[in-house]
Formats: structure tokens, sequence, C-alpha cells
């Protein structure tokens, strides 16, 4: 998880009917995090999605994205090494919570069950591995999504407004733990959101996005 | 392999369809060589046109499929409007699904118990209202004029609609448009009827058309409660078809084709009708009257919901009582003695027809599991939404064979796989059933895979797990409820099918279906009652397994309790 990564951004220019709606060049290196401003309909989800390989093909986007100078922009989604954090946690009904994490982890992972043990005691669950993820509370799921991000070793991740479903209180901790995590996880990341204190609690560079 | 699933889906359904109509089109002007028949001619139409009371089976078939379709649209719409969430309203609609899945014969079966002239009301009303010490002498069930038979097919085609309407109902954001319409001071009745209703009926149009199609061609329910002297449209083809005199053949062709019109001419006037209704409903829409008749139209679908289910539970009741009933003199209200010999007798002879039934049903519900899964996992993939042009006329094309009668197609299939010499009777039958199950497996799954959102499979995508994992691992089992609801309502639709069993099977396959419609003309209600209960009970154990399974599966998982 040490690994340093790093993400750029290459000329990137996303159109709908022949209307620009976002052009972003730029680069984001291990542990740093790019943020993303701007209101609803300025074209943030649709980066996303063209980053993550979701972007539907009524848009035309120009540009490359590379993942430590590998061109992964025709790859699908699965094969891109791009991970993704959602407004909500999306913890799979039908899993425990040990289940959502060892579904996060790469087939050939040595001693899955220490790994994922590991992993909810660093964010105090330990011994809810066979817990139902519908009997946590909010900031429990929001972490063990986290972690289920973190242990699928990601080389860049993509955070999609995370915290914008949290109350206040909550919202502090989970920045301060997901942003601590990235950067000593060496990841680049990506964050969009409208929200300025998520911006400010992410301390990287900001672009703003007009309507 | 999946992209081509769209296509097999509709070679599959329109295929046949096509091969059964084009086999009909040719012996009806005489042209079966297999007969003898070489020439092009109009004998078998002049041979038609001679048979006595032709007329008047055609406007019982015709007026069936009208009348039946009227009367339940009505109560339905009446229902949905003047429901208001009170437990009754509640009650009545849990009670629509096990209604649907009651086979269209045990609902006929039981509809003549109870209102036979030695039947359950009759007894429980004599002699004490009506002074009658034995059975009237009355042509109650099996009337000429077919009121009886759309009696029967009413009850059930109101839950159908009803259903329709439920699962149509969240799109139009109901209870904004009754708000809206109550602010501006309708009662809540008229409301739904004036704001939700005109934007209902679009959606349930296509369903409506198939009630109209299966009104007036139905053969089992026809032979059960339909008039006999002469039988409607569709019942005299099939006597015909089966005529040891094979030369009949080409009248039952030209008959089938008549029905065809028929069907069309009744589609057409209910077009008409729309028309109409459309016009004057507009001026009563915009007329501004918001109370008057309130009350009264609130009642009536109420309280025609409630007969019509009463009717088919008590119809029910009424074949388990004779199915162990001993000596049960009129008007007694209840047998003298009760006994299990009907049970015991009717036992070994049920067992064979209840695997085939079986067989059958499962085979074809796992067909059409699997294709409809397929179409719809292709539909995602490809990013396709089910509104945009083509996928849309595809859906339209699921309804194809619930639009085209059964006998107008199904014999003319049944001659082409003669002449091409297939004799895999099982294999056939199973696959007919398939024409009629996959529709509704498709309809019925569609709804829930097509709104699942999205953000599972990105989620699990950007994990990275294939698209297969995302299927395998990630849809199917968050909707397993859904699935196996839509499994249950394949059984059941597969189960209740008569025609295509009895065509396909060339009358060698029993089902319990077929055992029962052909102890119709017996009319021994004893053995009756017992094969009549069991077909109603075996559609049931699907819908048992479709609740259960989820439940005990998903125990320890709360939020996959309560899926729908």
């Amino acid at each position: 998880m040490n690994d340093r990564h790093t993400l750029t951004l290459d000329a990137i220019r996303i159109a709908l009917d022949g209307k620009t709606l976002i052009a972003i060049d730029s680069e984001v290196g291990p542990g740093e995090v790019l943020t993303v401003m701007g209101p609803s309909g300025s074209g943030k989800s649709t980066l996303l999605a063209y980053l993550a390989g979701f972007l539907s093909p009524a848009f035309q986007a120009r540009g490359r994205v590379r993942l430590d100078g590998r061109d992964i922009t025709d790859r699908p989604a699965e094969q891109r090494d791009i991970g993704l954090l959602f407004q909500d946690p999306l913890l799979f009904p039908h899993l425990s919570v040990a289940g959502n994490l060892r579904f996060g982890l790469p087939r050939r992972t040595p001693d899955k069950a220490a790994r994922i043990d590991q992993a909810l005691a660093e964010v105090g669950l330990a011994d809810y591995g066979e817990r139902d993820p519908a009997t946590l509370s909010g900031g429990q799921k929001a972490r063990v999504a986290l972690m289920r991000l973190l242990l699928s070793a990601p080389c860049a991740v993509l955070l999609d407004e995370p915290f914008s479903r949290l109350d206040t209180q909550l919202r502090q901790e989970m920045r301060q733990l997901v942003f601590s995590r990235l950067r000593d996880a060496g990841l680049p990341s990506l964050l969009v959101t409208h929200d300025r204190e998520d911006a400010d609690a992410a301390g990287g560079r900001v672009i703003e996005l007009k309507d | 392999m999946l992209r081509l699933v769209p296509a097999l889906i509709v070679t599959l359904l329109v295929g046949p369809i096509l091969a059964g109509v084009a086999m009909v089109l040719l012996p009806a002007f005489g042209y079966l060589p297999a007969l003898g028949g070489d020439t092009l001619t109009l004998a078998p139409w002049r041979e038609l046109l001679a048979q006595p009371g032709l007329a008047r089976s055609v406007g019982v078939s015709f007026a069936s499929g009208l009348v039946t379709t009227v009367v339940s649209l009505a109560v339905v719409l009446l229902f949905l409007a003047g429901a208001s969430g009170t437990r009754l309203d509640h009650w009545l609609r849990r009670l629509v699904s096990p209604l649907l899945s009651l086979p269209h014969a045990a609902a006929a079966f039981g509809l003549a118990f109870l209102i036979a002239p030695s039947g359950l009301a009759a007894r429980w009303l004599s002699p004490g209202l009506t002074g009658w010490e034995r059975p009237p002498d009355l042509l109650i069930v099996q009337d000429p004029w077919g009121l009886s038979l759309m009696a029967g097919l009413i009850i059930k085609e109101i839950p159908f609609l009803l259903l329709m309407s439920l699962a149509a109902l969240p799109q139009l954001e109901a209870p904004r448009r009754v708000a809206m319409a109550r602010s501006l001071g309708y009662r809540p009745a008229l409301a739904w009827l004036k704001a939700v209703a005109p934007a209902l009926y679009p959606l349930i149009r296509l369903p409506v058309y198939a009630v109209i199609a299966f009104a007036s061609s139905v053969v089992d329910v026809a032979m059960i409660l339909g008039p006999s002297l002469p039988p409607t449209l569709a019942v005299s083809i099939l006597t015909w078809f089966n005529d040891p005199d094979l030369s009949r053949r080409f009248l039952a062709s030209a008959g089938a084709v008549l029905q065809l019109g028929v069907t069309l001419a009744a589609l057409a006037t209910w077009w008409g009708l729309e028309c109409g209704v459309r016009r004057l409903g507009r001026r009563w829409v915009e007329g501004g009257q918001r109370r008057c008749g309130e009350v009264p139209l609130r009642l009536a679908g109420k309280g025609a919901l409630l007969v019509a289910t009463l009717t088919a539970g008590l119809g029910l009741v009424g074949l388990a009582f004779y199915s162990v009933a001993g000596f049960w003199r009129f008007p007694d209200a209840l047998p003298a003695s009760l006994t299990l010999t009907h049970w015991t007798r009717a036992l070994p002879t049920l067992g064979g027809p209840v695997a085939t039934t079986l067989v059958i049903a499962a085979s074809a519900t796992l067909l059409a599991l699997v294709l409809a899964l397929a179409a719809l996992e292709n539909e995602q993939r490809s990013g396709r939404h089910p509104a945009e042009g083509r996928l849309a006329s595809a859906l339209t094309l699921l309804y194809l064979p619930l639009i085209v009668p059964q006998i107008a197609f199904l014999f003319g299939l049944v001659v082409l796989l003669e002449t091409l010499g297939l004799r895999a009777r099982l294999a056939l039958v199973i696959l007919g059933h398939l024409l009629f199950v996959l529709p509704y497996v498709f309809l019925s799954l569609a709804e829930a895979y097509r709104r699942f959102d999205p953000r599972w499979d990105q989620l699990t995508l950007t994990l990275g797990r294939s698209r297969n994992a995302t299927f395998w691992r990630v849809r199917l089992p968050i909707l397993l409820a859904p699935m196996l609801t839509a499994a249950a309502v394949g059984l059941a639709v597969s189960i209740g099918q008569y025609l295509p069993t009895q065509l396909l099977g060339a009358g060698r396959i029993t089902t319990v279906t077929t055992e029962a419609v052909s102890l119709a003309a017996g009319a021994n209600r004893r053995v009756i009652g017992v094969w009549a209960l069991v077909q109603a009970s075996l559609p049931l154990l699907g819908f048992v397994i479709a609740l259960g399974v989820p439940r005990l599966l998903w125990a320890k998982r709360r939020d996959l309790q309560g899926a729908p």
C-alpha cells in the first residue's frame, strides 16, 4: 500500500452535443488530493464518470488519462486500478461486514482473514466482522466503505462528495480519517465537491468550475 | 453471446406465432396437401357459414371480450380511486397476487359450484329465502348469453389489471396529483379519477388489450362456464379440430381465421370506445365538477372488488366442500357426512399429472428466467435505455403472444409440426408454455432489474471485479427476491395453461389442468373438487417459495428482508 502513484489528466475535454462541459489539464502526485469544486450541473460527476470508465456514449471526450505513465484511457473500468468512494457507503446488503472487505481484496491476497481483522481494528471496528452491515451506524458504515476501498489496493482514488450525507460532527471525523489514510497510502486522489470545507480539509490544489 | 439474446427472444416469440397463423390461413382457403387440399377454394368458409348457431357463437365471443374488459377495468379504476389506505384496502391488495396465481380453470369451477342451481349459494339461501326444496330448473352456469362465462373471466381479470396498475402507478406520483386536485376542492375519489386515471390508462393499455384478446378467445373457462349449444367460437374450433374426420380441419382453420377477426374486431371496437371516452372524458375532467357522486363512486369500487374477491374465495371453499362431501342432500347447507374417499381414490392418478405439470412449469420458467435475465443484463451492458426506440418496440412484441388468440395460431403450429414430423411432445409443450411464460417473467422482472442502483455495478467494477462478477455476485443475490417472484409468476402461468398442453402434446400429455378441464363434461363434482383444488394449490407452492427462501437465506441481512 505504500507504493507511490501519479495520476495524469492530459488535456481532457468533455463535451455534450458539441458544447464543452469541462476541460482540465493537471497532474496529481502521490498522496496529493486535487479538489474540483463547482455547483451541481457543472460537469464534476461527468469528469468522475470519465476517469472511472463509466462515461455514457452520449458524451464526447478528448485527452488522455495516465496512471504512473500508463495510458488507461481506453481500459474498461475494472482494469483501471482506480477506486471510487461514493456519497453513500454502499455496503453490499447480502454480505457481512467482513464479506464486504473480502469482496474488495484482490483475489491472490495472502492471509485475507488477518488483513480484514487488521483493517477493521484500525478503524475501531474489531469484532464487527460478522455483523450485518444494516446494523451499523452511518459513521461505521462510512469507515467500512473506506477500508474496503483501501483493501482493494487501487493506484488512484476518486471521491464523489463522500461527506455530503454525513452530519456535521461525523463529517469532520471522516474528512480527517479519509484524507490521512489516502495520504499515508501515497494515493493520488481527485475530490469533487460543492462544499468549501471539504476543499480546505483536503488541503491540496483546488480547481473551481463555473456554471 | 449476450447481444444475440434480444433477437433470440423475438424469434422465439414471433416465429411460432407467424408460422402458426400462416398454417391456419392456408388450410382456411383449402390448401393443405397432407389432407389432399391442393387448390385454393372458399369451400371451408361456405362450410363454416353453414354451421348452425355460428352467429351466436361469434356474438358471445365478441361480447365476452368487451364486457369482461369494461367491467374489470371499471372495478379496478374505481377501487384505486376510492382506496384510502384503510385496512380493507390493504387486505384486498394483499389478496391480489394469490388471486392472480389462481388458475383460470380452478376459478371457473369454483364459480360454477357457487352459482349452479344446486350450488353453494342456492343451498345457503334455500329454502329460507327462495323456497326451493329441490334445485330449480334454471340454466345459470353455461347460460346461453355467456354471462357466467364473463363473470368467471372478470374474477380473474380484475387481479391482473389491478396488479398491472399498481406496478405502473409509482411512475405517476399519484399522491401528489391527488393532493394538488384536492387543494383545488376536488373530493378524493374524483380527484383520483380526474387527475390520475387519464395518465394511468396509457400505461396499462397493452394489458387491457391482452384482456380483450384473452376474454374473446378463451377455451378452458368457456368449456366450464360458457354456453354449450352453440359453444363460443373458440370452443367450436377446438371441437372441429379434434374431430376424427380430419377433413374438418379445413373448417377449423376457417374458424380460427374468423376468431382472429373477432378478436381484432373487439380490439378495434375498444379502440373506438377509447376515442369516444377520451372526448367525453375530457369534457368531464375539465367540467370542474368536484363533489358530485363521490360517495357512490367510492362505494362502488370497493364493493365490486369485495364481491369479486369473495366470490373467488367462496368458490374455493365450495371446491373444498365438494371434494370431501359424502351424502349431501339439497338444500342442506353442509354435507351430512365428510369423507376422504374422493381424495384417496384420486390419489393414485394424481401423481403422474402433478409431476408432469411441475416438470413442464419448472422447465419453461427456468428457460424464461435465463432469457429474461440475459436480455436485461444485455440492456444494462449496452447502456441502451428501454425507452429508446428499438427496445420499446421489442417490449411491445413481448405482448404479442398475449394478444394473438391462442386458438388462432396454436393449431396452425400443430399442423406445421405434424408436417415436419416433430414428435418430441414434452419439449414442444415446454416451448409452447415458454411463449406465454416468458412475457410475464420478463415484465415482472424488468421493473426491479432496471431500477437497480447503477452505483452497485460501478462500485463492483472499481473494486477490480469483472462484469460477470458484478452479475453473479452482486446483482443476482441482491435481486433474489424479485427473481423468485418472477419465477413464481412464471410457474403460475405455466400451470394454468390448457390449450398449449392439449394441442402441442397431442392430447397425450396430461397435466392437472388438462385433466381438470376434461372432467368438466363429466360433472362429477366431487372428483372435480379434488382436481381443481390440486390445480389451485400448485401455483401457491411457487409463491410460498418466493416469499420463504429470501427470508431464510437472508435471515441475518436486514436490508434484504423487505425487498420488493
